[in-house]
């Protein structure tokens, strides 16, 4: 492989992997602080042990977070340093902000939150955890001012062989922020919605012991948390797809496998088409859905990829494919779809169960709802790569192609070995991450009693380095 | 008017202060584990000293990157994709180090917490050393081609002078992180911690005069202080010194104070002999990069600036806020998170 190829990799392996745990971290941050706010006006334990529960999960995720994220902020300029050369101007300015805006505030309330229980006034302490969930929150909307500006370029002008920031308000205005922004924050809602839900079903099933409050609670809680995300999901990502056709059309045209324009055009359910060909072989359509979708309305043109690419060699000039990789666009689309549209599914139905006092009897349910927890992590999953695999060629849209953008005196040597070094812990983490947050999820008393203490025969020992 | 380009160097030498006097006793700290404490329960009394503060102290550091990227984005991207492989040992470093934290106490097993200080140790001694290494190697000067390429490898960085820069932070740091574990700790470690510092303050005071002598032939620094004798550098020496004595009379908390004071004033005198330099190339004095031919456009500056003189006095109000709610020492006996 070359270096370009393996400096994507890297990039897909390293962004794919923290945005494991990224929007646990948003959706559970605001769960707890929720319940811890009801205990702190209520006073029923039930709610302080359900955010000590949560947060001790929340923090187990929220560490990998953080050590993989310092990888995203050093990777642009280790790997993509003409990237940081032409883009730094405006890009770097974002990052700045989120450094100082919000990763402070997470960072260090979450440790107030953690070590300060017995030193802070009980609203002190349930301010702490308010502001992790607000750091967390406005950390992601200033990641995704800079991801928009990669989709969807503006405020900025080209000036010696640069782009420059012209306009630093229009950046924050950009309107590919205001609808990537509520996708992702309610996807984190979703996320956490899940996680709680799965878990919590679990326990019902199961009938643990001292804890079939907590985990009704929880159960409940997550069923609306759920339908608020998962329903705001969809609507969000409808009018996102909207300003996708207007803006990013071969994005569009791709996660479709849309290979000519159709006016009115049809959704389609399962195509099959051969790239060399330039043609499509066979497909399943619903009829006008694909306007109706994009338009709210019966027609309207929505451009093919091979027109496009027309349209765009003319633009930007001949002798590039303008196309991304079809067919992780296309199957990707309806695996984010497709897991949403189980989720909202799944919720209903919960809401249903509890609505009609049928949660008790419901074992199949209860028993198969913890794999749910995957759902979400494939959502968000596919969404990205929809996202960022969508924009190719570019890495910031009609401004520098991806090729254009890679260190050249980066090494493959270099980036083998990096690719490697990261792939190997990530995935040893990856194992104990999920190994450690089974180990409190299936057993409350770890998380309440005695689970930081060592063995006892471990104090008269002396610790060896 | 104030000329934006000096001061957003300013700016980011403040923020490189504000990371190696936080970070570098948690660094220290992280590189003591292992020698001051000897039982399981010893070794989270240390561990929580750090606990609650150790994450936000990282946060320096990363917007220290941020702001070379949005300020200065040729420095961001000449030094990252030049100090490569040094960077990727660092990133694993911090990675397991952080996580460490976090999980290390979270099993009741041996090998478990063993394999996590053994991930602490090195992931505090790792990048203590390589930040040495690479903040000398910025002021010695590297290849770097005319269009700001680093036309090095990692080899080049580890000369004489960057090693020799990479074991003084390394002592440093420990003598800065015994000096905070004599204050936060109580009991036997305590009393390990104040001993260390007695044993690392005459070592470091040693390799920071062989520092000195080696950087004054190998690097302009000392000779491009603009002042005449240079007062940070004699300052530094000065607090490092007071360090020694005060630490030897059992005054921990001025001695912190002095020792925060040595490490501002060395970072200091780096910068200001580097100054307008931001990265020194040794092919050519004319490809070095400097805040003018390295940094955004003067738009991009003014509103960062904005930014920064609102928001860094907020972060310095609510992190000092933190350390004065942990205030109290730690014992073996103290309800212990991590």
């Amino acid at each position: 492989m070359d270096s370009l190829s393996l400096a994507r990799l890297q990039f897909a392996v390293t962004t794919v992997y923290h945005f494991f745990f990224v929007p646990l971290t948003l959706g559970l941050s605001v769960f707890v602080a929720i319940t811890q706010t009801v205990y702190w006006r209520t006073g029923n334990e039930t709610y302080w042990k359900m955010a000590r529960f949560w947060g001790k999960l929340f923090a187990v995720n929220f560490a990998m977070g953080v050590v993989t994220g310092i990888v995203q902020e050093f990777q642009f300029g280790m790997n993509w340093s003409e990237y940081a050369r032409f883009m730094g101007d405006i890009f770097g300015a974002p990052l700045a902000v989120e450094a100082l805006l919000a990763f402070f505030l997470e960072s260090i309330f979450l440790g107030v939150w953690i070590f300060g229980a017995d030193k802070l006034p009980l609203w002190a302490h349930t301010g702490a955890i308010w502001l992790v969930a607000i750091g967390s929150n406005v950390s992601a909307l200033w990641i995704l001012v800079a991801n928009s500006f990669m989709q969807q370029p503006v405020g900025y002008a080209i000036e010696g062989g640069r782009a420059v920031m012209t306009d630093f308000f229009a950046l924050l205005a950009n309107p590919n922020v205001w609808v990537q922004f509520p996708h992702v924050f309610s996807s984190g809602m979703t996320t956490a919605a899940f996680f709680v839900l799965g878990i919590s079903a679990w326990h019902l099933l199961r009938k643990t012991e001292n804890y079939q409050e907590v985990f009704r609670t929880s159960f409940r809680w997550s069923v609306v948390y759920g339908l608020i995300g998962v329903v705001a999901v969809m609507f969000i990502g409808h009018s996102q797809m909207q300003h996708m056709v207007r803006t990013q059309p071969m994005k569009v045209a791709a996660a479709e496998g849309l290979f000519q324009s159709e006016d009115p055009a049809g959704l389609s359910l399962f195509t099959i088409g051969s790239l060399d060909e330039r043609k499509e072989i066979f497909s399943i359509r619903i009829p006008y859905l694909l306007s109706i979708l994009s338009y709210n309305r019966l027609d309207g043109e929505v451009k093919g990829f091979l027109d496009l690419q027309q349209e765009y060699e003319q633009t930007y000039g001949a002798g590039v494919s303008y196309i991304p990789p079809i067919a992780i666009n296309y199957w990707s689309f309806r695996a984010m779809v497709g897991a949403g549209m189980l989720m909202l599914a799944l919720a209903g139905y919960a809401f249903y169960l509890i609505r009609a006092g049928k949660l008790e009897g419901a074992g199949r349910f209860l028993r198969w709802a913890p794999l749910a927890i995957l759902l979400p992590y494939i959502a968000n999953t596919a969404g990205w790569i929809l996202t960022e695999v969508g924009r190719q060629p570019w890495i910031v849209f009609g401004l520098q192609r991806v090729e254009e953008a890679v260190s050249p005196n980066v090494t493959t040597g270099m980036l083998l070995f990096s690719l490697v070094g990261f792939t190997l812990i990530y995935g040893a983490l990856m194992a104990i991450d999920v190994f450690l947050l089974r180990y409190f999820a299936v057993k409350p008393d770890h998380v309440f009693f005695k689970a930081d203490e060592a063995d006892p025969a471990l104090e008269a020992v002396e610790m060896t380095f | 008017m104030i000329e934006l380009n000096a001061l957003w160097f300013l700016l980011i030498a403040v923020l490189f202060i504000g990371f190696f006097i936080l970070e570098g006793f948690d660094y220290g700290v992280g590189m003591l584990l292992p020698f001051l404490g000897k039982t399981d329960r010893e070794r989270r009394q240390i561990i929580n000293t750090i606990g609650p503060v150790w994450d936000g102290n990282e946060v320096w550091m990363i917007t220290a990157g941020g702001a070379m990227f949005a300020a200065f984005p040729h420095w961001y991207a000449t030094l990252f994709s030049g100090f490569y492989l040094a960077l990727v040992l660092m990133l694993l470093a911090l990675i397991l180090r952080g996580v460490a934290f976090e999980f290390r106490s979270k099993q009741p097993g041996k090998r478990w917490r063993q394999w996590w200080d053994r991930a602490i140790f090195f992931g505090s001694f790792l990048p203590a050393l390589l930040w040495g290494v690479a903040l000398a190697n910025i002021v010695r000067g590297v290849p770097i081609d005319e269009n700001m390429i680093y036309t090095g490898d990692l080899l080049t960085l580890l000369n004489p002078l960057g090693l020799l820069a990479g074991v003084v932070a390394v002592a440093a740091f420990v003598v800065h992180g015994a000096i905070f574990l004599a204050l936060k700790t109580d009991g036997a470690v305590r009393e390990r911690a104040e001993a260390m510092t007695k044993k690392a303050g005459p070592v470091l005071t040693v390799l920071i005069a062989l520092l000195v002598i080696v950087g004054y032939f190998e690097t302009d620094v000392l000779t491009t202080q603009g002042v005449v004798p240079p007062i940070t550098a004699i300052g530094s020496g000065a607090a490092l010194l007071a360090t020694g004595w005060l630490v030897n009379d059992k005054r921990f908390g001025w001695g912190f104070f002095t020792m925060c004071l040595h490490i501002a004033l060395t970072v200091i005198t780096v910068f200001r002999g580097l100054f307008p330099r931001v990265m020194v190339s040794s092919l050519n004095p004319d490809w070095s990069l400097t805040i003018y031919n390295a940094s955004s456009s003067e738009y991009t500056l003014q509103v960062m600036t904005v930014v920064a003189l609102i928001l860094v006095p907020i972060v310095l109000v609510y992190q000092g806020w933190t350390y004065w709610v942990f205030r109290k020492r730690i014992s073996t006996g103290s309800k212990l998170e991590y």
